[in-house]
């Protein structure tokens, strides 16, 4: 299997949200960047092991600036054999798809894994974008995937439970819970990863579909109403006169 | 014209509604595009919310998201707006409309349209929001759940049942493993979920008997679904799902920031922790401090008291 990645970095989970340029852009001032966990814990480390055990080569990419690069030598410490890292700010969900989607074409891949969305955006974009560019099959929101020859079995939500659908290469798959384990990487990891190949092409043109106009931080939450434990018909009562939820 | 498409090979639910709700608040015509073998009386009943008609496709099934991408893009000539629901089936229909007709997708509204016709989504996890701007002359919306509520303002609509053949992706469904409990999580307008401080599987009873006396769902933590004291499906937080009911009950849960990352969409939050120094409590509205074991059954019955003189 021939497999390719797709990578976005995101911000650590502590990370102070704020923005910046009159709220329309947000500020990295601080800000630690780690793997989009999805990318990492579901996509990566599941093409690794199907790598593990019928062979191939994993190729990871991403869109972004110089400063990712650091976030691509952490995803081959993982394992990855190889790193693209397409050279642009990305704008939005299309202008990256189409970045990804434009660069698999020139290559050629059996699949193109991505996490189910970034935890920045939150979109679940990209994957149905990549898949319609490249006229593959779309397996979304997968929690299981096994290789045989060039049919993939996979698991994945549906509306009314859980999907077992069998395909063929080539498809797009974006990974959920349920497909594979955190792998932490270790020393030989780290250390060959330095040495891994990370190759840096210029974009292709493409528009912008949408643009964010300007970002908001919610309301802070007002004090918390402490209940007296032994009088529950007064939580019920709030519930249903106050808070008008039930 | 808005045109809707909808998954309505389950049944049709409240989300269906706000759908048609929101489209018909954004424009005057609306247009709702469905697959399947769904009864004609119940789509008709679309029409209530505001749908002029409701094309049905007995060719298709909608469970092959290509083939219902191309048959949308064929119908979607003359529509402004294309709107779906940001789940199972929006998520990979709407981005794959969004290339072919080069139009941009706003992924996720929570509101409709503001004044300058930016859209607002929840970004960082709903730790932030943002408004999105669409730059090309159609629009996408995938609509997230419980974010308007159903308007009734009409009565049925006619449904017109066409046979339009679309080629096969080549997707093969071989099975599906039905959920257990009745209501899904991510529509659920009440939930109830647990954390370790339950101290195991088997004390779960409590959870249910709240749960069925509120007709709420049920959720837990991760580590809860990490051990297998409850299904993967009932994770909610950030690598688990992302839910927003009305009223989001947690208890024994501490209130990881990654937990919080999943339910800081919901209107109302009741913590029960034994621990006053839990952070959940910062991010709740009610609080009790006690021990889940005997606050939980009191809850319960003090539901169970309400409800019988309601």
């Amino acid at each position: 299997m021939k497999t390719l990645v797709c990578i976005s970095k995101a911000p650590d989970t502590t990370s102070k949200i704020a923005f910046t340029n009159n709220n329309t852009a947000f500020d990295e001032a601080g800000v630690q960047y780690i793997v989009n966990p999805y990318d990492e814990w579901y996509a990566l480390v599941r093409a690794l092991e199907i790598k593990e055990s019928v062979g191939g080569e994993v190729t990871i990419v991403t869109v972004g600036p110089n400063e990712d690069d650091a976030i691509m030598r952490k995803a081959l410490a993982i394992g990855a054999d190889k790193a693209v890292r397409i050279d642009a700010n990305p704008k939005d969900a299309y202008f990256v798809a189409t970045q990804i989607a434009t660069y698999a074409k020139t290559i050629g891949f059996d699949m193109v894994l991505t996490g189910k969305e970034t935890i920045n955006y939150n979109g679940s974009q990209v994957a149905g974008m990549i898949a319609e560019s490249l006229g593959f099959p779309l397996i979304s929101l997968a929690s299981k995937l096994d290789v045989e020859g060039t049919t993939l079995t996979l698991e994945r939500e549906a509306a009314n439970g859980v999907e077992v659908v069998s395909v063929n290469a080539p498809i797009v798959v974006s990974c959920a819970k349920g497909m594979a384990e955190q792998r932490i990487p270790n020393m030989r990891g780290i250390m060959a990863a330095r040495t891994k190949p990370l190759e840096v092409i210029p974009p292709a043109a493409c528009d912008d579909l949408t643009t964010f106009a300007t970002f908001g931080s919610p309301l802070a939450k007002s004090e918390v109403k402490m209940i007296d434990p032994n009088n529950m018909d007064e939580l019920v009562a709030l519930l249903h006169n106050e808070a008008k939820v039930i | 014209m808005t045109l809707v498409y909808l998954h309505t090979s389950n049944g049709m639910s409240k989300s269906a509604f706000e759908a048609v709700t929101y489209s018909k608040k954004i424009g005057n015509e609306v247009i709702v595009l469905t697959a399947g073998n769904a009864d004609a009386n119940t789509l008709a009943t679309l029409g209530s919310f505001g749908a002029q008609k409701v094309i049905v496709n007995r060719a298709i099934d909608g469970s092959d998201e290509q083939q219902v991408s191309t048959w949308v893009c064929n119908h979607a000539a003359n529509a402004e707006n294309i709107l779906f629901l940001h789940d199972v089936a929006g998520k990979a229909i709407a981005p794959r409309v969004s290339v072919r007709l080069k139009a941009g997708l706003v992924a996720g509204a929570v509101a409709l349209p503001e004044m300058d016709q930016t859209i607002k989504v929840n970004v960082f996890s709903g730790k932030a929001f943002g408004f999105v701007k669409v730059n090309s002359q159609k629009r996408i919306i995938s609509l997230l759940a419980n974010s308007i509520a159903p308007e009734k303002i009409a009565e049925v609509c006619p449904v017109e049942e066409v046979n339009e053949t679309i080629e096969s992706s080549g997707i093969k469904i071989l099975s599906t493993k039905k959920p257990e409990g009745n209501i899904p999580l991510p529509e659920a307008e009440l939930v109830v979920s647990a954390g370790r401080g339950l101290k195991g599987a088997e004390n779960w009873g409590i959870i249910d008997d709240l749960a069925s006396a509120l007709g709420a769902a049920t959720a837990c933590s991760r580590p809860v679904s990490d051990i297998g004291w409850r299904p993967h499906h009932e994770h909610v937080g950030q690598t688990g799902i992302a839910i927003r009911p009305n009223l989001y009950i947690a208890i024994g849960i501490s209130g990881a920031i990654q937990h919080l990352a999943g339910v800081n969409g919901s209107k109302v939050i009741v913590v029960v922790n034994t621990d006053k120094e839990a952070p959940f409590f910062k991010a709740a509205d009610y609080g009790v401090l006690g021990d889940a074991f005997e606050v939980i059954p009191r809850l319960t019955e003090a539901v169970k008291r309400f409800k019988l003189n309601q």
